[in-house]
């Protein structure tokens, strides 16, 4: 019995020791960045040479736009004399192992690979710097940087104002994009040619019609419209929430400062039943474990006759001798499910600073470098850097023909470019919110009854953001 | 006149203890050294882990604060919660109990001295060196229905549509059997090392009196392996509760909720939705489960000792 007693005392007093030392902690933590900024070195001039001999820490996204980064690290090196240490991670447990690095709060990794909606959770929680202060000055940024070549709403994609509920493009800016993807419907012509059709599927309903005609068009396990399926929220993001919102569906609107979620409206039940019957009627029948890689892959290796997802597919596995189906993917808007304008949700990879990071100005050179023009027209053009997210290089010779030859791509780009943004609802429990409706989805797709499903869904997340005070 | 004695026995007892070298005094100190430090390796982490379930510690926010028992509470009154157990129940029971009654058929098949079962004994360790992770990569190539040698297997059999870990109803039938190739063969080495140091007396006295293979089974092999039996079962048990690398490589708990562990279900509350506080009481009831099970098996595993020793 003593035992026990000194036992539970001490598993307390332990308790009690931790409690302590991690309150003292998180005081440490929030630190304002106006003062910040206000307490930087000053300069005389900007200058690439200027921190010679310092070193950085890099995390990255197993990702060609990483590869093109490691490829050029050596150059970076050589003009800054800066060394940069980088780590590379898969996609799947990228985001778990960044987000719990900068909840350390240690300076480490200085600079991050990030997508935008990330900057909902990381700027809330303090994580990320804000990087108009580094912008704006003339002696941390070259003269050659040129902010403004950037699409206005790509930029803006990494701004926000902090508030959830409030749209993107308003408030501090956190990220520099590295390249974005648009979601449109890439076409295999050869697989449309075999069922004698000249023009690509414009409707859902055509969509689904010719992708369940081509079940097996290119030998066993061929099928009509790959989409991602796993249990995941980058299963909504893509095809799903691009169509989503061109239906008229939302995902949330702002009432008396509280988020209130729209996941069981008409048109949310409407849309969701037809990309259920899509996935039933025309895709891989062991849809939930495809990822962006599953889906890219068989749409280069011609397992699938159309997919609905990232726009760089096209530019990707149309470059000759890169994938079997090189030279015969051409690409048009999403699915019509409505009269209207087109639009698509838009995903951004970008680059960040860690707001811990106490190489802030090495860790700026850093992404100068990889966002500037001289980096994106090389990444663009000898690597996979695409979408291109600077205009001059969108409009560059050298870009216009590596993509003329892609059947209907510019006409597309061109179509949706004024509609296309990110789609979302910004707001900090993102994740905890489309991973379950991922879940939704898998159910309705196995068989749920979508209202039921949706209904229940919307209940769960209503209670997922009821804390979040969107004013 | 007895306590003055005894005084000066204590006395001398310490005289002698202070001249005792401190090198040798503080063996014990360095002998227990490792065991002392690994107790603390473990009791640091369990102690952080109670106290952060009685906080709402978020990866999304920098600072958090004590909330009692609300992580506990809603955890309890969640449906997800209960589903959970109900999966990490079933896999854990279904798995144990396939691997074990395949573990105990194979060993008995290899227990005989020709060629073939001494090949046999070697090649059935190689699924056990390769990580569950990649076991699992594999096995979804091989049942995957564009290029799966198993999907095409299954198609010139007049199956079509089945979709092994993308089907809520085959689903579980998927991990168990991906389960079942990996750790089978851990069973069987176990259950094989204790039929091989069996004595042959109880079994030849038991063929002179023409008892039937089943009979010398029952009331002989399989009373004398138990002890080695339960081990596996024990082993088994426990790695099955926690099971979390072939579920999450093959569906990541899905699809829909089907696969939800308690330990996937913390996992994607931890590192998903990075709360860290509601996360942690699904792994303290899957170490009170563990804790549970393994201290029967354990007092069970006794019992079978004494009674295969004769006490």
């Amino acid at each position: 019995m003593k035992k026990t007693l000194f036992a539970l005392v001490g598993l307390l007093l332990l308790m009690l020791l931790f409690a302590c030392s991690n309150e003292s902690a998180t005081k440490d933590g929030g630190e304002d960045s106006g003062a910040e900024s206000a307490n930087r070195e000053p300069f005389d001039e900007f200058d690439w040479k200027r921190f010679d001999g310092e070193e950085i820490e890099v995390m990255l996204n197993q990702h060609p736009y990483a590869d093109a980064m490691i490829e050029r690290i050596p150059e970076f090196e050589e003009k800054t004399g800066i060394t940069v240490n980088h780590s590379l991670t898969p996609e799947e447990n990228y985001f778990d192992k960044l987000t719990t690095s900068l909840n350390a709060q240690n300076g480490n990794p200085d600079v991050f690979m990030t997508g935008a909606y990330q900057v909902w959770e990381y700027a809330t929680a303090e994580y990320i710097q804000e990087l108009d202060s580094f912008i704006e000055d003339e002696t941390r940024t070259s003269p050659e940087y040129d902010v403004d070549d950037f699409y206005e709403g790509i930029l803006g994609a990494g701004r926000w104002d902090g508030v959830p509920g409030h749209p993107v493009g308003e408030g501090d800016l956190y990220t520099v994009p590295l390249a974005y993807e648009f979601n449109l419907l890439h076409y295999n012509k050869r697989a449309l040619e075999s069922i004698g059709l000249e023009a690509p599927p414009q409707t859902m309903e055509e969509v689904i019609e010719v992708g369940a005609q081509l079940e097996g068009w290119n030998g066993e396990g061929s099928y009509g419209v790959g989409t991602r399926g796993t249990r995941s929220w980058a299963t909504i993001h893509p095809g799903y929430m691009t169509s989503f919102t061109n239906h008229g569906a939302v995902d949330f609107t702002v009432e008396d400062g509280s988020l209130v979620p729209h996941l069981n409206s008409e048109e949310s039940i409407e849309i969701t039943n037809m990309f259920a019957e899509l996935v039933n009627e025309a895709g891989p029948s062991d849809w939930s474990s495809y990822t962006w890689y599953q889906v890219s892959n068989d749409l280069a290796q011609g397992k699938a006759a159309m997919t609905y997802d990232a726009s760089n597919w096209a530019i990707f596995h149309n470059v000759p001798g890169e994938a079997p189906e090189a030279g015969n993917i051409g690409v048009t808007t999403p699915p019509r499910t409505k009269e209207g304008d087109l639009g698509t949700n838009m995903w951004v990879w970008s680059i960040a600073m860690n707001k811990s990071s106490e190489k802030k100005d090495a860790a700026w050179l850093f992404m100068q470098y990889f966002t500037g023009k001289e980096h994106m027209q090389w990444g663009a053009i000898e690597a996979n850097v695409v979408d291109p997210v600077r205009k001059s290089v969108f409009e560059s010779e050298e870009y216009q023909q590596r993509i003329g030859d892609i059947e209907g791509y510019v006409e597309t780009f061109n179509e949706l470019i004024d509609e296309s943004t990110i789609k979302f609802t910004p707001q900090p429990e993102f994740f905890n919110t489309t991973t379950e409706w991922a879940a939704a989805l898998q159910d309705i797709v196995n068989g749920a009854d979508a209202e039921e499903r949706m209904n229940q869904l919307n209940d769960d997340i209503e209670k997922r953001v009821s804390r979040i005070r969107a004013e | 006149m007895a306590t003055e004695a005894y005084e000066k026995q204590a006395m001398k007892e310490r005289q002698l203890t202070n001249k005792v070298p401190w090198k040798i005094k503080m063996r014990p100190f360095l002998i227990l050294s490792p065991a002392f430090l690994l107790t603390i390796g473990i009791l640091i982490p369990f102690g952080m882990a109670i106290y952060f379930s009685l906080t709402n510690y978020s990866f999304k926010y920098a600072e958090y604060m004590f909330v009692g028992l609300e992580n506990w509470i809603a955890m309890f009154s969640s449906p997800s919660f209960w589903h959970s157990v109900g999966v990490t129940l079933s896999y854990a029971g279904l798995a144990t109990l396939i691997e074990t009654l395949l573990g105990i058929g194979i060993a008995l098949l290899l227990n005989r001295e020709n060629m073939l079962a001494r090949s046999l004994r070697i090649v059935l360790i190689f699924p056990l060196v390769i990580a569950p992770v990649i076991a699992t990569i594999i096995w979804q190539l091989m049942t995957n229905n564009s290029v799966g040698i198993y999907s095409d297997w299954l198609r010139q059999l007049g199956i079509t549509n089945f979709n092994w870990g993308a089907d809520p109803s085959t689903a579980l039938i998927t991990v168990l059997i991906i389960d079942a190739w990996v750790f089978t063969p851990f069973v069987t080495i176990l259950v094989l090392a204790g039929l091989r140091s069996l004595p042959k007396a109880p079994f030849e006295s038991a063929m002179i009196d023409g008892g039937s293979a089943w009979f010398t089974f029952k009331n002989l092999t399989l009373p004398m392996i138990m002890p080695m039996l339960i081990i596996a079962v024990l082993f088994r048990l426990m790695l099955s509760l926690q099971m979390f690398d072939i579920i999450f490589a093959l569906t990541r708990g899905g699809p829909g909720d089907t696969l939800m562990t308690l330990p996937l279900t913390a996992y994607t509350e931890a590192f998903t939705y990075k709360e860290l506080g509601v996360s942690l009481p699904f792994m303290l009831i899957l170490y009170l489960f563990v804790y549970f099970l393994s201290h029967f098996i354990v007092k069970y595993w006794t019992y079978t000792q004494n009674k295969a020793s004769g006490k």
